[in-house]
């Protein structure tokens, strides 16, 4: 183009020559450029990655956090767990041990009463056989007595130092308890308790007559 | 049929209306008088550009938090947008943090100028002035060359490069031709011209519409091509608005356009 004709014309800049840059504005869009990109890369794109990489940084972080957190939940999860199955377990073994503690005591204590019983019922009657004894004892010689002074009165005489020495008395208590003299019921009231309490008893409420 | 008779009474209205034309775009603020050096309007716009710009993203920048206030959250929608959007797309994870300065320079420097087009008492698009976008051009021309050089190992690689490998023999040439042309006078050319003809003849449209409406209107002494002057207005409006569509969408391929390039040139073959 005429750059140097136009240029030495003075102004001639916008009619003739439209479509060229003005060296004014090139100086000026240079400038430009250069200060905004020297902004940009000295302050704000370095700053801005900064925050893009502790932004990013803050979310894995997060991320990480919350795994941990999660990890440490599951953990005590199964810790807690355990020990419930533990507990349980024990509780049940406890159940089991005191089961068969208390059917050992009832078997022990079942055993003892049974001891204790027998113990007593023996004790009983022994002590029934002992007082068996002295009353027969008593009763022969009250016996003996009674029916000594009976028969003395019935027959009229005194039987005592004879009926004494002859044993009399003696030998026909020892008749009545071999059997030869049956005891005849006092009563009809007394039947029943006489044939429960057996004939062997000669304590009974029975009057002793000579056998048929 | 209207029209005809109307607009011939315009015409020869004693020169009365001047159509907008490429002089309009020469506004010296200081100078120019005597000859063709001058400080124009466009030229402190591009400088009140920067300012603002480098003011609102140092002073955004100096005090970010992980928890963004509104004006952060302003800022890194922005610069997210030519960085994730623009940059690790494009050039890919690997390669492009070292563009990022550059590319965000390259969108907001274009947006705030190509946005001054309808900005209320700047309205005048500064990158509709081609020096403007010449420089930038020429800053992602030489940055893209360089970077192309160092990785595929010199001018030589840098050129063998540019033909895709696997071509019969009688094909070559042709590619390389192709191809030269392409990397070296094509793309420049098309990257500077796509966005200072965009510019331009939107912000000449606008001028039309407005120009002709309010001559329409005020000069014209006639209440039917009056109405028309206010359909113009109205128009111009509707213009303003898809200029505005315009302006971010040429911000937006100029940047992306410089990335295609970064990423021709950072790629292992062809």
């Amino acid at each position: 183009m005429h750059l140097a004709s136009v240029a030495a014309e003075g102004v001639g800049w916008p009619d003739q020559l439209p479509l060229l840059p003005h060296p004014g504005e090139i100086i000026v869009g240079v400038v430009a450029f250069a200060i905004l990109y020297w902004l940009y890369s000295t302050k704000v794109v370095p700053r801005m990655e900064e925050l893009y990489a502790e932004r990013s940084a803050a979310i894995e972080g997060g991320m990480k956090q919350a795994e941990e957190a999660q990890a440490a939940a599951q953990a005590a999860l199964d810790q807690y767990n355990a020990q419930l199955h533990e507990a349980r377990a024990e509780a049940n073994k406890i159940r089991e041990d005191a089961r068969a503690q208390g059917a050992s005591i009832v078997t022990e204590m079942r055993g003892q009463a049974q001891a204790e019983s027998t113990r007593i019922t023996e004790a009983a009657k022994k002590q029934i056989d002992a007082e068996r004894q002295s009353a027969v004892v008593s009763l022969r010689s009250q016996v003996g007595a009674m029916s000594t002074e009976l028969a003395s009165r019935i027959v009229g005489e005194s039987l005592h130092d004879e009926a004494r020495q002859s044993g009399i008395v003696d030998r026909f208590l020892a008749e009545l308890e071999s059997g030869d003299i049956k005891p005849e019921k006092v009563g009809s009231a007394s039947v029943a308790q006489g044939s429960a309490a057996g004939s062997d008893d000669p304590t009974a409420d029975t009057t002793f007559t000579q056998g048929s | 049929m209207l029209s005809v008779p109307l607009m011939a009474g315009v015409a020869t209205d004693g020169g009365g209306f001047q159509t907008p034309s490429t002089n309009d775009f020469w506004w010296p603020l200081i100078g120019g008088d005597h000859n063709n050096f001058a400080f124009t309007r466009p030229s402190l716009v591009m400088l009140i550009s920067v300012v603002v710009l480098g003011w609102f993203f140092v002073s955004v920048s100096s005090r970010l938090s992980v928890v963004p206030s509104k004006r952060q959250w302003l800022a890194e929608q922005v610069y997210d947008f030519v960085r994730n959007g623009i940059g690790r797309d494009v050039i890919g994870a690997k390669d492009f943090k070292p563009f990022l300065p550059l590319l965000f320079t390259m969108f907001t420097l274009i947006l705030f100028n190509n946005v001054a087009g309808v900005i209320p008492f700047v309205q005048y698009p500064t990158t509709s002035r081609i020096a403007f976008p010449i420089i930038l051009t020429l800053v992602v021309y030489v940055t893209y060359h360089v970077v192309a050089i160092r990785r595929k190992g010199g001018v030589f690689g840098y050129l063998k490069s540019l033909v895709p490998p696997g071509l019969p023999g009688w094909l070559r040439p042709i590619m390389f031709i192709l191809e030269v042309l392409t990397y070296f006078f094509v793309r420049p050319l098309t990257l500077a011209l796509r966005l200072f003809g965009n510019m331009m003849a939107g912000h000449l449209m606008l001028l039309v519409f407005i120009v002709g409406g309010e001559y329409l209107l005020l000069h014209s002494g006639s209440i039917a091509l009056g109405g028309a002057g206010v359909l113009s207005f109205a128009f111009s409006i509707v213009m303003t608005f898809f200029e505005l569509l315009i302006e971010f969408l040429q911000a937006f391929i100029f940047t992306m356009l410089t990335a295609l390039y970064l990423s021709d040139a950072v790629s292992e073959h062809h």
